[in-house]
């Protein structure tokens, strides 16, 4: 996915870290990030737990959230931007309340993906990278999801579906709505 | 046939900590406990077990590797990132077996004197993490994971380090780098992870898989172990398999089975209607084989590696006369793409050539000199990259042009031309 321009815009870090100097996450998660630097060796490696536990929270990672990380992590705010955006599973805006991945790589395209794909598309009148003006769906076409012996696989949210028809695709998002 | 694996697999309750204690469960750790470090590394030196996430480097020795009285920690990590296309088997033994794996692991840290494990597994796994995750619970519960365990004397913890979405945090230098907090980006060898790995200390990679077979290993020693399969290739191998088969599933052989069998018995043989064409028998990244050469050949590493391809993962994509080669070989250029960590200028430039070049002539407007150039980005990056994720992509292309020419020469302008079209 192309960042848009406004993405692009340029950051200031001294004034994001200004201005989420009051950030914290629940009570909940902040005792799990205490938790786990206790247990890591320093405090930059607990940086992809701690970015999960911002989306799970938030939904996404904003970049005042990622100054939040950065000053957590003790690493600049420019490594966390790294980080985020190398991972494909951290979204930097925000996705739909049901977030679908339907794989497309080789084991899945052996047994049917491409129907699975166009009757998810044509469903959700979405392309790959698509989110829903109403914010209840987005949708991504991903590599391998490790469901092989079980496709085609579709993803939504956590939840891995498999064995599917394009009728049953179907048929999973009706039951969503 | 032994299964060492699956020996437990479907009993009831097994994916419980009373489950897997009722079916003999942490007798391996215990023994081990009882022992010295290093005749349990002897003992899986014997066994012959060999790193079952595709590199197949024999697990006892990598473990012998870890430098002595450094003064330095020592860090297990286990590898549960399953991402390599075609492979599904790491899962199947979390999900169902999640105790036997962490008694391997904690045999292995044992063996290796790690006071800390990384569990790093696969952003996209749900199932997988919320068994271990609870798994992991139980054990600090029950001070398997703690100080003193089992009255031994040793210590030892184990946190689970969720990936998020990089196929290359697979490769043991991008998981290290994972695990350190950064982007997955592999590390030039050597120094090796075993002398200077996670916090520039001492680490061992592991697969899940070669770990779930410690504690069997253990139990029956390493001689039972080794006298399954074949003299090379020791022990059991779980394959996962997918495509056009009747029963796609992963199942556990020993080393040496033939691919026929495994293809006609276990997964049922064809899919109803299917001719087989071709086998991947190792996860994507290895050269693929005519379906009667791969039939014809057993599953340990000499005889898949003397009919021209790789053990790898385990991984057997299985393909049918229906599927366009090149189209597949698209898919997998597209793939490789996606994930090169981009570090090393042969891998990013020549994945995303690669995939340009092979969707064009997917698409049908492909130039005569497309499969030229895509054999000379093939060779340039292989064996030029820090890791092997290039090369990667690159025998995918060298098989697919050496076994199935024709199919991407019927879709290019010179073929047409001769064709009178």
């Amino acid at each position: 996915m192309q960042p848009d321009i406004q993405d692009q815009a340029v950051i200031d870090a001294d004034e994001l870290m200004a201005k989420t100097a009051g950030f914290k996450l629940s009570a909940e998660r902040e005792a799990m990030v205490d938790d786990l630097q206790s247990r890591y060796p320093n405090k930059k490696a607990t940086l992809l737990p701690l970015l999960w536990a911002i989306q799970e929270q938030e939904g996404w990672i904003s970049r005042e959230w990622m100054a939040y990380a950065a000053r957590r992590c003790e690493v600049p705010l420019s490594h966390v931007l790294g980080v985020v955006t190398f991972y494909t599973m951290y979204h930097q805006k925000p996705v739909g309340k049901y977030h679908v991945q339907v794989c497309r790589n080789i084991s899945c395209h052996i047994r049917g993906a491409t129907g699975i794909i166009d009757a998810v598309e044509r469903k959700l009148g979405l392309q790959h990278g698509g989110v829903s003006a109403c914010g209840k769906w987005s949708l991504e076409h991903v590599e391998c999801l490790a469901g092989c012996s079980w496709a085609p696989v579709m993803q939504i949210n956590r939840t891995l579906h498999e064995n599917l028809s394009p009728d049953q695709a179907v048929k999973i998002l009706d039951e969503l709505e | 046939m032994t299964k060492v694996l699956f020996e437990h697999r479907g009993k009831k309750g097994v994916d419980t900590f009373a489950g897997w204690e009722a079916v003999g469960g942490f007798q391996a750790l215990k023994r081990a406990l009882k022992m010295k470090p290093e005749e349990v590394i002897e003992e899986v030196k014997a066994s012959g077990l060999r790193g079952r996430g595709g590199a197949g480097f024999p697990t006892g020795v990598k473990w012998g590797f870890v430098p002595k009285n450094t003064g330095k920690p020592i860090y297990l990590c286990i590898n549960a990132d399953e991402s390599e296309p075609g492979t599904c088997k790491d899962r199947v033994l979390m999900e169902e077996l999640p105790f036997m794996c962490l008694e391997g692991a904690l045999i292995a840290a044992y063996a290796i004197g790690a006071k800390l494990a990384f569990w790093y597994i696969r952003g996209e796994f749900d199932l997988s993490e919320r068994v271990i995750r609870k798994a992991v619970e139980t054990l600090r519960e029950k001070g398997v994971i703690g100080k003193n365990v089992f009255g031994s004397g040793w210590d030892v913890d184990l946190v689970v380090h969720r990936g998020a979405g990089a196929y290359i945090c697979g490769e043991e230098t991008g998981l290290i780098s994972s695990v350190e907090g950064d982007k997955g980006q592999p590390k030039i060898k050597p120094p090796f992870p075993a002398v200077e790995g996670a916090f520039r200390c001492p680490t061992i990679v592991n697969n899940v898989e070669s770990l779930a077979a410690v504690p069997w290993i253990l139990n029956k020693g390493g001689a039972t172990y080794a006298a399954l399969g074949t003299e090379k290739s020791k022990g059991t191998k779980l394959f996962s398999v997918s495509g056009a088969v009747a029963k796609p599933g992963v199942y556990e052989v020993e080393m040496g089975y033939p691919m026929r069998d495994l293809i006609m018995n276990e997964c049922g043989g064809p899919q109803a209607g299917k001719t087989l064409k071709a086998i991947i028998p190792g996860g994507s990244s290895v050269p693929v084989l005519p379906a009667e050469t791969a039939l014809g050949m057993n599953l340990d590493y000499e005889s898949v590696q003397a009919a021209g391809s790789l053990l790898g993962s385990g991984g057997v994509i299985v393909i049918d006369e229906s599927q366009s080669m090149p189209e597949l070989l698209a898919i997998l250029g597209r793939f490789y793409a996606h994930e090169s960590c981009g570090q090393c200028t042969p891998c990013r430039e020549g994945t995303g050539w690669g995939s340009r070049l092979l969707n064009r002539i997917d698409d049908g407007g492909g130039k005569s000199e497309d499969m030229v150039t895509l054999e000379r980005i093939a060779r340039f990056m292989t064996g030029t990259t820090i890791c092997f994720l290039a090369s990667s992509m690159a025998m995918p292309i060298q098989s697919f042009f050496k076994h199935f020419r024709h199919e991407f020469e019927a879709l290019l302008p010179a073929t047409t031309e001769a064709r009178g079209d």
